[in-house]
């Protein structure tokens, strides 16, 4: 006589964090039905960092999947967090805006092909200043010809977050989804202090970091769409109801007025409370709806 | 920056798998091992952290003593010390033989 | 640097349209007019310091959250104006310190107000409107990434003041651990890294340089000559792509974005099999 063992769910949960960037994008993909794209024996490095005494990495730090997900044809881009904190080059930027650009394509041919990004990154890869800047210009206009098309999701897991130049691109998601570990903000704590000194901003204040750019206030004030555990399933699944969800009615990023006006309304005299905006921005959340 | 290369003409026995292990972080590595193109094996190391030579040699030298795969291996190497690389040479060893 | 951030931008402004305040509603650190550009009317637009801003970040040139939404504005405004007729140019004039550095402007969410203005600018241009951005004098990491990047043609003025960059030369040095000197030794060397305009015009993301006397205070005589430049650049838009596969196809990326371009012949060549 044999008893079933019985495992909780909290043992047989895989974290999503603690996977590397391609195990990540693996995970989101129907099994089966992926290929990577200008893989690591592709050996396409970055020309920049030898000369300058940094180790390359053979897939520049970015990871593209093209297969499906949920049955629908979908591509997943994933930056690398542990190589040059996930910063966009001349390579890794490549690859993203080439894969979202035959997406594109697919997509206007009739095969409508959405784009999951996971966006691990600190932004330009300084190294590569210049090029850096202008790949995620180029990410951003190939992210907005797709979305014509197809829903860009971008998921955040932690535990480099998304920041600088990467943020913006991030803003321009169809659907953002973020785990409580998951920062987004344009500029981290550490470059607001440089700038503006520490009383605008204490890099070391842990909870003051998160409070303003943790993924549950980004969610809480309806700025982010979905806050999801550390978990490799779950995050899958929410991955999946955005693909087969398709298209928003209207991207966050079009809304000016909704936006503008609440800025307006805001009492610009002291620091803003970043709970209060849980309250006040998300009453009139727009709930996204397929096309 | 430094790239070394190493050959082990021991190393002959064909192999037909790819194996890619590791992430280039600080203090970190990644190899991509594949068949070889030749009939032996052939290392090539690039590595930001200089003077370590007959170190990386020492790790190849006794990895090889035990493995015969005709492999080509390439490193991408940002410090990772020589017990993690030859950690990370077997691994991708057991992927190529699995 | 000799001149301070933004005061080119309000010159030239005012040089091109007559004007030199915000339209109604607008923050002071934005200004925006329509203005005759050769056979178009063209809108401007133009980010400038406002010392009575309300976000305190904000008041030196800086891409803020008001500026960023009073963008957004005014170009979808152009957008639904011209839905159903000629597309009008618009031309950014981009003389940005940055984005703005503050704990205000993060908590609320100023990577999507930048986000919402970028996404207008890209719209414009997706529907046919010519973006011309014309750099003046800083155009810096998030700044242009959200006033000017969007642009279907670049143009810059030939002039030591004029900086495009990822990073301000003082933080990245303390970043990096160098000196600035350090730095612009090393921007010799990796054409990527300079603070020059002329190396950054090797990359192939610049559509011209444009050599102009006296800029902080442009004559009439080199008013027209820019004007010109901006006619010409904005007919060269109209008989191209509506994306940025320009920068792409041009000589400074064959030269300096060799893996960048390998790497997008691979991509397309495998995506047919997988």
């Amino acid at each position: 006589m044999s008893a079933t063992t019985f495992i909780p769910a909290f043992v047989r949960r895989q974290s999503f964090i603690e996977l590397n960037a391609r195990a990540r994008a693996q995970s989101l993909m129907d099994a089966g039905s992926w290929r990577e794209l200008v893989g690591p024996f592709e050996r396409i490095e970055s020309p920049w960092l030898p000369e300058q005494g940094i180790a390359p990495q053979s897939d520049d730090g970015c990871v593209v999947l093209k297969g499906t997900i949920g049955g629908k044809p979908a591509i997943v881009i994933a930056l690398e967090g542990k190589f040059q904190a996930g910063s966009m080059g001349e390579v890794s930027g490549a690859k993203m805006t080439a894969a979202l650009d035959l997406a594109s394509r697919d997509s206007r041919n009739g095969k409508k092909t959405a784009a999951v990004l996971l966006l691990e990154t600190g932004g330009v890869r300084l190294q590569e200043a210049n090029l850096g800047l202008a790949v995620i210009a180029e990410v951003m206009a190939s992210m907005l010809a797709l979305r014509e098309h197809a829903p860009v999701i971008t998921v955040i897991a932690g535990t480099v977050g998304c920041f600088g130049g990467m943020a913006i691109a991030a803003g321009l998601s169809s659907y953002i989804v973020m785990t409580r570990e998951a920062r987004l903000g344009l500029n981290g704590p550490e470059v607001i202090e440089q700038e503006s000194g520490i009383d605008e901003f204490d890099s070391s204040d842990r909870a003051l970091i998160w409070a303003i750019n943790g993924g549950e206030q980004r969610v809480g004030m309806g700025v982010a769409d979905e806050l999801v555990t550390d978990d490799a399933q779950e995050i899958t699944a929410i991955v999946r109801r955005f693909v087969e969800a398709g298209l928003p009615l209207v991207h966050r990023s079009q809304q000016v007025d909704l936006y503008r006006a609440r800025i307006a309304a805001l009492d610009t005299s002291k620091q803003i409370d970043p709970l209060s905006l849980r309250g006040s921005w998300n009453e009139e959340k727009k709930e996204g709806v397929a096309r | 920056m430094e790239k070394l290369e190493f050959d082990y003409p021991s190393a002959k026995r064909r192999v037909t798998r790819k194996a890619h292990v590791g992430v280039v972080g600080s203090g970190d590595m990644e190899i991509l091992m594949e068949p070889a193109k030749s009939s032996i094996a052939h290392v090539s190391v690039l590595t930001s952290v200089n003077g370590f030579g007959s170190s990386w040699k020492a790790v190849l030298d006794r990895f090889f003593s035990k493995y015969d795969g005709a492999v080509r291996i390439h490193i991408n190497d940002a410090g990772a010390t020589p017990g993690s690389v030859m950690l990370r040479l077997e691994q991708a060893a057991e992927v190529i033989e699995s | 640097m000799s001149t301070q951030v933004g005061l080119r931008g309000k010159s030239w402004f005012q040089a091109f349209t007559g004007k030199n305040s915000p339209m109604a509603g607008d923050p002071g650190s934005v200004l925006t007019a329509d203005a005759k550009l050769g056979e178009d009317t063209a809108r401007f637009l133009c980010v400038v310091p406002n010392p009575e801003a309300r976000f305190p970040c904000a008041r030196r040139g800086e891409v803020g959250l008001e500026e960023s939404y009073a963008l957004a504005a005014r170009l979808r405004e152009v957008i639904e104006q011209d839905e159903n007729g000629k597309k009008r140019p618009i031309v950014a004039l981009v003389d940005v310190k940055s984005q703005a550095y503050g704990r205000r402007e993060e908590t609320a969410a100023i990577f999507l107000a930048t986000a919402t203005a970028a996404d207008a600018y890209a719209s414009a241009r997706m529907k046919g409107h010519p973006v011309i951005a014309l750099v003046m004098g800083n155009a810096i990491s998030g700044g242009f990434l959200t006033h000017g990047y969007q642009a279907n043609r670049i143009l810059a003025f030939d002039d030591a003041d004029v900086v495009i960059h990822a990073m301000h030369k003082a933080a990245a040095a303390r970043i990096t651990l160098r000196t600035v000197e350090e730095l612009e030794a090393l921007g010799k060397k990796i054409a990527p890294l300079s603070y020059d305009i002329h190396d950054y015009a090797k990359l192939g993301l610049l559509h011209k340089l444009l050599h102009v006397e006296n800029p902080d205070t442009p004559s009439p005589t080199t008013v027209s000559q820019v004007q010109k430049e901006l006619i010409d650049a904005i007919a060269d838009a109209r008989a191209g792509a509506r994306d940025l596969s320009d920068r792409l196809n041009s000589e400074g990326a064959r030269e300096m974005r060799k893996a960048g371009l390998l790497a997008r012949a691979r991509m397309e060549d495998q995506w047919a099999n997988a």
